[in-house]
């Protein structure tokens, strides 16, 4: 035994503990289930719902197993006489101000009040005083609150400066008449808020969409994964008669924690939203028709087997499937073209070559919280992957030295290195920080990046973040989404890989929206086939693709005029094609100008199917909710029209068999990334106008944007963003 | 993303002196530590009581969430966070002043300033607070604070006097 | 035993000198000797301590723990700052001496402060002086600490001593909780006074988590005294375990009220006497000996008891703060407990459950009986959840606001059963002893 070890015994039963470990801890560990309502593993002990009351051998009163650290010998009964005693008294007084509400309430059936009052409290209050009332305020579109609920645990006040990182929420007043909440009427503004409504114990706070739509009860919990970042939130999607009615957090320690984005809680309001295609869509003289689904497939098979298949455009949302996005560059291969691409917000797509076959962040999501250095390049994080930046926080605040170098202006609520740079000079910026990395290392850079930056221009921040990486033991460089975007994505990518050569850091990529790195590895590449395979012949990228018109396009997943590059371009150059098939759960009103068919598929919720996220890993999840119409999941059109188009081996009986076949066509190891040589400066197509847009937060893509809840936020509106 | 509103009033010279001096009372970082002495001149300098504006000009000049500030007016019972008179009358009805007759007292200043506890008289002059606390002079009771001065060993002519001089 | 005697005098020692509260005054009486002596080298930390512990002084804020052995857990010989912190948000209802104090007595303060810090190794000090001070006392303090600064009492390297001790005074703004040592540090952070839970102990975890001790104000007032007259002097005092003298703050139904510091285990009959009897020549009906936490003692029983620590133990009640609120026959004990319990209610931080919860019920049952409500099952029920919440709350308030329906209860239960039983009307008045 370890001088950190002593063992305790609860309830007769001796267990082993860490010193400094809370007396709850250990129980909790070993399944010995102790009432509470403060504590919360992931919070700071609050000790004041007193609910984990227990009796601890010679002490002279019952203490909280949340804030009683173990000691060698300690002997602890939770449910003696006194400790019941104890906790049922807590229980009364809990009760006495809570109102009577329960069968209007909408935590009735998953309150954690009413189920320890089964256990714990008393067939008739003897409480026969006026009860609390406590007047309501509006905190946010997502966020219900009926306050007179509250039995003041704190967890909400102790996440949002916590985990969030905000101080909006406080304790106001005291004793009897204090309350929780913002004192001034103000949104809770922050991309993590939906959490505090699992952390509720009770019914005070609420999810505001959720509001009076259904019963815990009635309700079918079936899990699934976040559709919206490479982060791959584990969730639980909540399901009446077919119809998802909400979505809270399935804990995953190695992933989201027991956390989930707004973004990822409150967007399945989209799958519902009025511009549903509820039934496959053929434009006949002009007008668009529904039509049964085996009269559009055939037309649509036979007019693209009539069109030169190297006239045929594939562009696919990096948030399809791995079983979508495998089975589209089939059937594109299967036509015969390799033009097909997902890279639909790339600017820069020279030097494809030397891309990561998987885009990955270069570590795992776990490791990078014992991380020393974290450099974060061309990024807006908490916009991009918000789970991600809640991670890169809990680096800094255990110790980790975090560095951005993004476009000024962003916020983060934890001590950083913050190198404001426009875009425009972000290759200057890394110039800058190889020189500063020469300088902290004594190394020389290679000749190629040495004559073609100037690396002389470094301040004290530059040295500043160049020694946190070279220093740190475990240190990573991050490229963000705005640094993929970069009209020079090639020259970051290289400089940055200097940079990590240098200070011995790892180079990561975020990847792109739910599944960037699945539509990657499977093949949804001009250039490369399933598995990193070269191609013979590489097809078109996005952006030759949508530059002049081809004769027949098909568009899986998004929403080209606000997805692509240049969305009016595309637009145009789409309106000017013979023939444009768009594969997508809505109908845009652009698209009625230059769709021929829309064949409606199922969002995430309604397809079986599998995201790769941003540390490789794989996580399949079933159809949840029933179809909206007639749309059906992605996968499955793209099996039926294979089928129609006579393809061979397209004989898919279900989900899992595609994703075992995508398996089958891809590595399973991932490969650390570096590149080789400094790319070309010189032909680099360079210009400030295309440099990518600010990151929307519930712009991402098109499930979100049609979130009604999330589009009322003061974040979506731009509201007191700084 | 932090929503910041704008303020719409601004700390005196005054305030911000005292503020100064207090904060250099506490380590380098802990100027939190000063927010209670930042409301009080703040609140004085009202007539009185605060407001939000005033609180969030408190936070913004000592740099710390206005949350906290809000959390400290709310919480200390010297501050007031509504409108109310400018000078505070607290009758200690505590034990010692109970036994001693404070009821009495608080009946003839009620009777005398035409409120009930915790109202302002209309004129904004007075506010006849409902002091929860104990004022720890309970040897010379019964007694009342005006303004933090106390007066002790009241009877209700004392009472009369002291108030008919208050400006 | 003459129990006036000045010589007996330890906080109050310089009172009755004119402008006893001046650098001069307290001079004249042997002040800042002792920490002279430790500037001086004559007089170590261990000494101290030793000192302390030796004299038998124990807080006198309420708890009664004594102080030496408080002083010895701080890990004095640790890096990093600590702090020394002095408790003046005096608001235990009826205690009001440490007022005094600061209005008359404020340097044997300062020197108690500067001398408890330089045994724990603490090179800061904070006194923390309730809000209700602010026109008086905390001015007094105030200048007292520009005195001692000026005259180099205080500071860096004090005297080319190589001791550092820097002392600031704080003002609450009206919260009895941060009467409670860890609300206390709370508030000086510029928090609202929520108590922390314990452990850590504030000898490890105090203000800005650094190790920190809190003292009473007369605690700390008392030290230069012990340390110029000697432990074994001010331990002799008192009776054993109970050293030294205590400021009894006589308030209520006496004719003449006031703070009398007094030889730690005068018999209550001495003491009354001292304050001049039962006013109006009523008889005596309760007391409160030590601030309105403790038990009541019926008068019969009190009579009959030394005022000290051990003695009020025994008779279950308690020494307190020393406030000693004496009632008379006049009194109506429903209404007495009603003011107590609307107190605790008041003032209860609302952080846990049984305190913020269970004090507004036991308030709002009283009041239903007084107001004429009352039912006969309320008293085992005011009894019952004073018992729930006593000794399940983070800190001692809810300890303080269930003793005195407990006492009141146990001691008075006919008078509530009598107002129940007769629509709010209380038996003093039936027996015509209404309070005038």
């Amino acid at each position: 035994m370890s001088d950190d070890q002593v063992t305790i015994e609860v309830d007769g039963i001796s267990l082993p503990a860490k010193k400094g470990q809370m007396v709850m801890e250990v129980t909790d560990d070993a399944g010995i289930y102790i009432p509470r309502f403060c504590y919360h593993a992931k919070l700071s002990v609050a000790a004041n719902c007193r609910m984990c009351l227990v009796e601890v051998e010679k002490a002279p009163k019952p203490l909280p197993a949340c804030a009683t650290p173990v000691a060698e010998g300690m002997k602890i009964s939770t449910k003696s006489p006194a400790a019941i005693a104890a906790q049922r008294a807590t229980m009364e007084f809990l009760l006495i101000n809570h109102p009577l509400d329960c069968p209007i309430c909408d935590q009735g059936g998953e309150c954690e009040l009413q189920d320890l009052a089964m256990g714990y409290g008393r067939d008739i209050s003897r409480y026969n005083e006026g009860k609390r009332v406590v007047a309501d305020k509006d905190i946010g579109p997502l966020v219900s609150t009926d306050m007179t609920r509250c039995i003041h645990c704190t967890r909400c006040v102790r996440f949002t400066e916590e985990i969030a990182g905000f101080q909006e929420l406080g304790t106001m007043g005291r004793g009897e008449d204090m309350k929780i909440g913002t004192y001034v009427e103000k949104a809770v503004n922050h991309e993590l808020s939906g959490n505090i409504i699992d952390l509720c114990p009770v019914g005070a706070l609420n999810s505001k969409p959720f509001r009076y739509r259904a019963r815990a009860w009635e309700m079918i919990q079936q899990a699934t994964v976040s559709p919206h970042d490479s982060f791959g939130s584990n969730m639980f999607a909540h399901v009446k008669q077919g119809r998802l009615m909400r979505v809270v957090p399935q804990p995953n320690d190695e992933i989201n924690e027991t956390w989930l984005s707004d973004r990822d809680r409150f967007s399945y309001d989209g799958i519902y939203s009025t511009d549903r295609v509820i039934k496959p869509l053929l434009r006949i003289d002009g007008e668009f028709r529904e039509t049964e689904w085996s009269t559009v497939l055939e037309q649509v098979s036979d007019r693209l087997q009539q069109t030169d298949a190297a006239k045929i455009g594939f562009l696919s949302s990096p948030g399809a499937t791995v079983e979508e996005s495998f089975l589209l560059q089939r059937i594109a291969r299967g036509l015969g073209t390799n033009n097909i691409d997902h890279r639909l917000q790339a600017r820069d797509l020279g030097d494809s070559d030397n891309d990561p076959v998987q885009p990955h962040i270069g570590t795992d999501i776990v490791s990078l919280e014992s991380a020393d250095a974290i450099a974060v390049i061309g990024s807006d994080l908490r916009r991009e992957v918000p789970m991600l930046a809640h991670r890169v926080r809990k680096a800094a605040l255990a110790g980790a030295t975090v560095s951005f170098i993004n476009p000024p202006g962003q916020q983060y609520q934890f001590s950083h290195q913050y190198l404001a740079t426009e875009l425009t000079q972000l290759r200057a910026a890394l110039g800058a920080l190889i020189g500063a990395a020469e300088v902290a290392t004594g190394k020389i850079a290679p000749d190629s990046v040495a004559q073609r930056v100037d690396r002389q221009s470094h301040d004290e921040t530059h040295r500043a973040v160049a020694e946190s990486l070279a220093q740190g033991e475990r240190s990573h460089i991050l490229l963000g989404h705005l640094a993929q975007r970069h009209p020079a994505f090639t020259q970051i990518r290289a400089l940055a890989s200097v940079l990590a050569d240098m200070t011995g850091a790892t180079i990561g990529f975020i990847p792109e929206s739910a599944n960037a790195a699945g539509a990657s590895l499977v093949g949804v590449l001009p250039h490369r086939g399933a598995g990193g395979e070269p191609v013979a012949t590489p097809g078109l990228n996005a952006r030759q693709m949508l530059a002049d018109a081809l004769d027949a396009y098909v568009l899986f997943g998004f929403e080209p005029e606000v997805d692509t590059v240049e969305g009016a371009q595309a637009v145009e150059t789409l309106r000017n094609a013979n023939f444009v098939v768009v594969m997508s759960p809505w109908l845009s009103e652009q698209a009625l100008e230059y769709a021929d068919v829309i064949l409606p598929i199922g969002t995430f919720a309604e397809t079986a199917g599998t995201y790769v996220n941003l540390e490789g890993r794989w996580q399949s999840f079933s159809g949840v909710a029933t179809p909206v119409g007639e749309a059906r999941p992605g996968w499955k059109v793209l099996r039926v029209l294979a089928n129609y188009l006579h393809l061979d081996a397209f004989d898919y009986n279900d989900a899992l068999e595609v994703t075992v076949a995508a398996r089958e066509a891809v590595p399973v190891e991932l490969q650390d990334y570096r590149i080789g040589p400094m790319p070309s400066m010189d032909g680099a197509d360079f210009g400030d106008d295309l440099m990518p847009a600010p990151i929307s937060l519930y712009g991402s893509d098109s499930l979100v944007r049609r979130s009604r809840p999330l589009q009322r936020t003061p974040l979506a509106r731009g509201v007191g963003e700084s | 993303m932090n929503e910041k509103t704008t303020r719409t009033v601004a700390l005196s010279d005054h305030a911000r002196e005292v503020i100064d001096h207090w904060v250099a009372k506490f380590p380098e970082g802990r100027q939190r530590s000063a927010v209670i002495e930042a409301l009080r001149v703040v609140q004085h300098d009202n007539k009185g009581y605060l407001t939000a504006d005033l609180m969030d000009a408190v936070a913004d000049y000592i740099d710390v969430p206005r949350i906290q500030v809000y959390e400290v007016a709310a919480f200390y019972s010297i501050f007031e966070t509504e409108p109310c008179g400018e000078h505070h009358i607290s009758v200690c009805t505590n034990i010692s002043c109970h036994l001693r007759g404070s009821q009495e007292i608080v009946d003839h200043i009620e009777k005398k300033l035409g409120v009930k506890t915790g109202e302002s008289t209309p004129d904004g002059k007075f506010f006849l607070k409902r002091e929860e606390e104990c004022l720890a002079a309970c040897v010379n009771a019964p007694m009342m604070m005006i303004d933090h001065v106390y007066y002790e060993h009241l009877t209700p002519e004392k009472v009369d006097d002291i108030l008919d001089k208050i400006e | 035993m003459n129990y006036r005697e000045n010589e007996n005098l330890v906080a109050f020692a310089p009172f009755g000198l004119e402008n006893s509260w001046t650098l001069d005054a307290y001079r004249s009486i042997g002040g800042y000797q002792s920490w002279q002596q430790v500037l001086s080298g004559e007089l170590s930390a261990d000494d101290i301590i030793d000192k302390v512990k030796a004299s038998g002084l124990r807080g006198r804020g309420g708890a009664g723990f004594p102080t030496g052995l408080k002083w010895s857990f701080m890990p004095r010989n640790a890096p990093g700052q600590k702090y020394i912190v002095c408790n003046s948000d005096e608001s235990e209802p009826g205690t009001c001496h440490d007022r005094d104090i600061l209005r008359y007595n404020p340097h044997a303060l300062i020197e108690g402060m500067a001398i408890a810090g330089y045994a724990m190794g603490a090179t800061v000090g904070y006194n923390y002086i309730r809000g209700e001070f602010f026109a008086e006392p905390v001015p007094r303090f105030e200048s007292a600490l520009r005195e001692a600064y000026e005259a180099g009492l205080l500071g860096q390297n004090i005297n080319g001593s190589g001791i550092d001790f820097d002392l600031h005074m704080f003002v609450g703004a009206g919260a009895y909780i941060c009467g409670e040592e860890t609300g206390l540090l709370e508030s000086l952070e510029g928090k609202p006074g929520r108590p922390r839970f314990k452990p850590p102990f504030p000898a490890n975890y105090g203000l800005y988590g650094k190790p920190t001790t809190v003292n009473n104000t007369y605690t700390l007032a008392s030290v230069p005294t012990i340390l110029r007259k000697g432990p074994e002097w001010f331990a002799a005092l008192g009776p054993e375990k109970s050293g030294g003298a205590a400021i009894y703050s006589v308030s209520g139904h006496v004719e003449k009220p006031g703070n009398y510091e007094l030889p730690m285990g005068i018999p209550f009959p001495d003491l009354l006497e001292i304050c001049g009897g039962i006013w109006k020549g009523r008889k005596l009906k309760a007391v409160i000996p030590g601030g309105s936490s403790v038990p009541v003692m019926p008068g019969e029983v009190i009579m009959e008891c030394n005022m000290d620590y051990e003695s009020l133990r025994e008779a279950g009640s308690a020494l307190g703060t020393g406030a000693v609120v004496v009632m008379d026959e006049t009194t109506c004990m429903v209404r007495m407990l009603e003011r107590i319990s609307r107190f605790y209610y008041a003032e209860s931080c609302g952080q846990c459950t049984p305190c913020r919860e269970g004090t507004g019920w036991l308030n709002r049952v009283i009041n239903r009986v007084i107001d004429g409500k009352g039912r006969s099952e309320d008293l085992d029920m005011l009894v019952e959840v004073a018992n729930k919440i006593e000794g399940h709350t983070i800190c001692a308030l809810g300890d303080a606001a269930a003793w005195p329906v407990q006492s009141f209860i146990k001691h008075y239960r006919h008078e509530f059963a009598y107002m129940i039983e007769h629509g709010g009307r209380s038996i003093v008045e039936a027996d015509g002893k209404a309070a005038a």
